[in-house]
């Protein structure tokens, strides 16, 4: 299938809208593309497929013009050769226009200065003409079918009607770019948080744009998605591409292997439970956020995964148990007390030896203007303090002793935080968790932003408080650290838990598979 | 990732090599410039401004802006503003003279009066900051204004005079070495602040709860009422500053303790650029108060009347906060 790019097409074939071949880009030595190439036909929905990693954003980012790719790679708009690199903003003047996940929306402006953001920024004019603007936007908005109240807030109007605006949004800002083609609109991961109806209408609009014979580049995680709306679709895989894909000739077993890159293994229903030791820790019936009645039973020493795709809800499930978020319903069992999810605050939970390691460590795990020794000591300051003082000087010493004892370098408790590389903050934050002997551990993508180097410092901690009788569970989407670390595996899908891996059957691919597969059985 | 190791250690080796002296340059620099300043001043006015009764007058009469400067540096510290702080202070000088001259009710019972007045906007502020997620800038001005109109009524716009001696023999009369003793209450105030906030886990909580409240929640540390406590300390100070105001005078007005506002201000900002630099700080807070009053003090001998005293305050907290940027090459100032 990948011979179809990037070699001679039949005479007849159009112009394509946007051609790319020979792409590469390579980071401190690593090729994140390797050679890649693409082609979009007017008037075409194209997907782009892959796993993490795979390249996708890095091609993405090479087209918004933020990275700038290796010598000799290549690409063509509309027929006409454009050198590389792009300079950022470049795109507008190619008639090219982003979505990207995170919208670009102001919440607490309304639907019409959203729209007119770009505009805003760049036109000289003194006055605006607000009624004129409105009606405009009206009869844009009702062209594409849409029912959004310009002068509602962007906050106050539904996660659905916010895609749709900064879609509407991008289409605008294309068509009046001017310049040559029909224009190319890419959709970068537009859905993950939406429920089903909703995706219905974004496809709507996308039906809407190409109809106007307008490209759409639409990159997303879910193959179901990707299925019912693309045309083709190319797959990458490490930095190449795998596959190019004519939609409606191929199966979803064909997208995952692509994905993969093996076969699909025969669908299993969720494996039982193995025999495991006593239970330490029990969820029960947990619903918060998009999570619905989860359970799970935790023995001491385990390690257990929580993944599936973004908007699936497993990311939740740390905070959900431990206060940070709210519960709707749910109970946890610990040390033979149960405890009402719903009404869980963290410093409760921390009574109860349940430590979490949150994701954002610039925002909730650590404070960076202060010193290590600050940090490390915060959740056992109460003990610190004997005879009407805090022991600041003995509390500095043991900061040090916990640094050395964690491998956080440089190896200074009086350093502030911020001024430590990402793996190093990271090994603060499990030093000021696992110093209490945690009963059950929480961990949300515990080396996201962390070097390799300290990966496998994180992994033997984790592995080492585990060893010492804690629970341990972990939510991410690195598969291969899933695969590293875990005895069991849970992949979930709209809130709830569709498979179960363990022991043996965990690896990077088979976490893949599934999570990929969805509802799929 | 991988190459952020040589940054990284570089920007260490930097730190050790350049630190001490820009450091200690930063920590003493209000100091140094204070103690320059009085020596110009003595200089040129050797008979006026170098007498002991000059000083004497400075440290007693400013106490009171010391103790409004440490109430602000508590919620300060915790991230929170507290605009009303001036206004309690105003209306608890004037309660204490109300119940005390009006009503004829013991000087005792008229300061522990306001004291509670103070704790109570204080714990109201908080709650309504916490409990409704308001901002504490929108909070406090709104009950400080509203604590303004109440002093305005209860006083009928009226100066208020006639308060027990007893009051200002406590505060302004009696004297240590010369120096009336609110001097030592304020002392005695910043270091309790200093060992409040140095020397105990509660004074950590609170620069976990400023510096990090996100990350102070998810460590365990109850925030809301930590920031409710700081208000009701705010509160507390702003109140007893108040009392030490009535004492002065032996009078309540019901506009000039509003003056003092935008001086603490300057005062907790420009303190938190000595002593411990980048942290509110109760010394560096005391320091800059006798700093910025020294100096006005010694203009006005020379001559400038009195319009320099608000020109001062607000051009040395300017200057010196841009000079202590420019030492710490203009990182994003936070407190």
């Amino acid at each position: 299938m990948e011979a179809s790019v990037g070699v001679a097409r039949p005479r007849t074939a159009p112009v394509p809208a946007l051609r790319l071949w020979d792409l590469s880009k390579t980071f401190g030595g690593q090729k994140a593309l390797d050679k890649a190439s693409l082609e979009i036909a007017p008037g075409e929905v194209h997907g782009l497929l892959g796993q993490n990693g795979s390249g996708k954003s890095t091609l993405i980012k090479i087209l918004a013009g933020f990275h700038a790719p290796d010598p000799g790679s290549r690409l063509e708009i509309g027929g006409a050769n454009v050198a590389l690199p792009l300079a950022p903003g470049e795109f507008r003047k190619r008639r090219m226009s982003f979505v990207h996940q995170h919208l670009g929306l102001i919440p607490s402006l309304t639907a019409l200065e959203n729209l007119l953001l770009g505009r805003l920024a760049e036109r000289e004019a003194w006055a605006m003409n607000w009624s004129a603007e409105r009606r405009a936007a009206r009869a844009l908005f009702t062209s594409y079918d849409i029912d959004i109240d310009p002068d509602a807030r962007v906050a106050d109007i539904a996660p659905v009607e916010r895609a749709l605006l900064a879609i509407v949004r991008a289409i605008t800002e294309m068509n009046e770019a001017g310049g040559v083609g029909a224009g190319l609109l890419v959709l970068d991961e537009p859905t993950p948080f939406l429920p089903k109806r909703d995706v219905d209408r974004l496809f709507q609009l996308v039906r809407a744009v190409i109809a106007k014979s307008a490209s759409v580049i639409f990159v997303s995680h879910d193959v179901d998605e990707v299925m019912e709306i693309t045309d083709r679709a190319t797959v990458l895989r490490d930095g190449k591409v795998a596959a190019t894909i004519q939609t409606n000739a191929a199966t979803k077993a064909d997208f995952i292997e692509a994905i993969v890159g093996r076969k699909l293994a025969a669908m299993t229903p969720p494996t039982p439970p193995a025999v495991r030791g006593s239970s330490h820790a029990v969820v029960h019936n947990l619903s918060g956020g998009t999570i619905e009645g989860f359970s799970l039973d935790l023995a001491a020493g385990e390690v257990v995964g929580v993944t599936g795709l973004i908007g699936s809800g497993y990311d939740e499930i740390p905070y959900l148990i431990y206060g940070a978020r709210e519960a709707r319903s749910g109970t946890l069992d610990i040390g033979g007390r149960g405890v009402e999810l719903s009404k869980i605050r963290p410093r409760d939970a921390i009574r109860y030896g349940v430590v979490l390691v949150p994701a954002d460590r610039a925002n909730a795990g650590v404070i960076g203007a202060l010193p290590v020794a600050d940090n490390v000591t915060m959740p056992t300051l109460a003990s610190r303090f004997r005879w009407w003082m805090l022991r600041r000087r003995a509390m500095t010493a043991e900061a040090g002793e916990m640094g050395r004892r964690f491998e956080v370098r440089p190896a200074d408790p009086t350093m502030t935080v911020a001024s430590l590389s990402g793996g190093n903050q990271q090994k603060v934050v499990l030093a000021k968790w696992f110093q209490m002997a945690p009963k059950l551990i929480r961990l949300d993508e515990p080396t996201q932003g962390v070097d390799i180097g300290a990966r496998q410092t994180v992994f033997r901690h984790i592995a080492s408080a585990a060893s010492a009788g804690a629970a341990v569970l972990c939510a991410s989407s690195d598969y291969e650290q899933l695969a590293a670390i875990c005895s069991r595996v849970l992949i979930f899908a709209a809130g709830r838990v569709i498979a179960i891996l363990e022991g043996a059957e965990i690896n990077k691919e088979a976490i893949a598979e599934r999570s990929l597969a969805g509802s799929f059985a | 990732m991988t190459d952020s190791a040589p940054t990284h250690a570089a920007a260490s080796a930097e730190r050790v090599a350049h630190a001490p002296f820009v450091y200690r340059l930063e920590q003493f620099g209000l100091i140094i410039v204070w103690v320059l300043l009085i020596a110009v001043f003595g200089y040129l006015r050797p008979d006026t401004f170098l007498t002991w009764p000059n000083f004497s007058t400075i440290l007693g009469s400013q106490a009171v802006l010391v103790v409004v400067t440490l109430g602000l540096i508590i919620p300060l510290t915790a991230n929170d503003f507290d605009l009303s702080i001036a206004f309690i202070m105003t209306l608890s000088s004037m309660l204490v003279a109300v119940l005390n001259v009006n009503y004829g009710i013991g000087i005792g019972w008229a300061v522990i009066a306001a004291l509670a007045l103070g704790v109570a906007v204080g714990l109201i502020n908080g709650l309504l900051i916490t409990i409704f997620r308001i901002h504490s800038l929108i909070v406090t001005l709104g009950t400080g204004t509203f604590l303004h109109g109440a002093t305005l009524w209860l006083s009928d716009s009226m100066t208020i005079s006639g308060i027990s001696p007893s009051l200002m023999n406590a505060v302004i009369v009696d004297r240590l070495f010369g120096v009336p003793l609110e001097f030592y209450y304020a002392i005695v105030l910043a270091a309790l602040v200093w060992y409040l906030l140095e020397y105990t886990a509660l004074g950590r909580r609170i620069l976990f709860v400023g510096r990090g409240r996100e990350v102070a929640r998810l460590s365990g540390i109850n925030t809301d009422r930590i920031r409710i406590a700081c208000l009701a300390a705010s509160g507390f100070l702003g109140a007893l500053a108040g009392v030490l105001y009535a004492g002065t005078q032996g009078a309540a007005d019901p506009v000039s303790g509003v003056t003092y506002q935008l001086p603490a201000f300057a005062a907790a900002f420009l303190g938190s650029t000595c002593i411990a630099p980048g942290r509110f700080n109760p010394w560096g807070a005391t320091v800059a108060v006798y700093f910025l009053v020294t100096g006005i003090t010694g203009l006005v001998f020379l001559g400038f009347s009195s319009f320099i005293q608000e020109m001062f305050y607000g051009g040395a907290l300017v200057i010196a906060v841009t000079l202590s940027q420019l030492v710490r090459g203009r990182q994003e100032q936070q407190f």
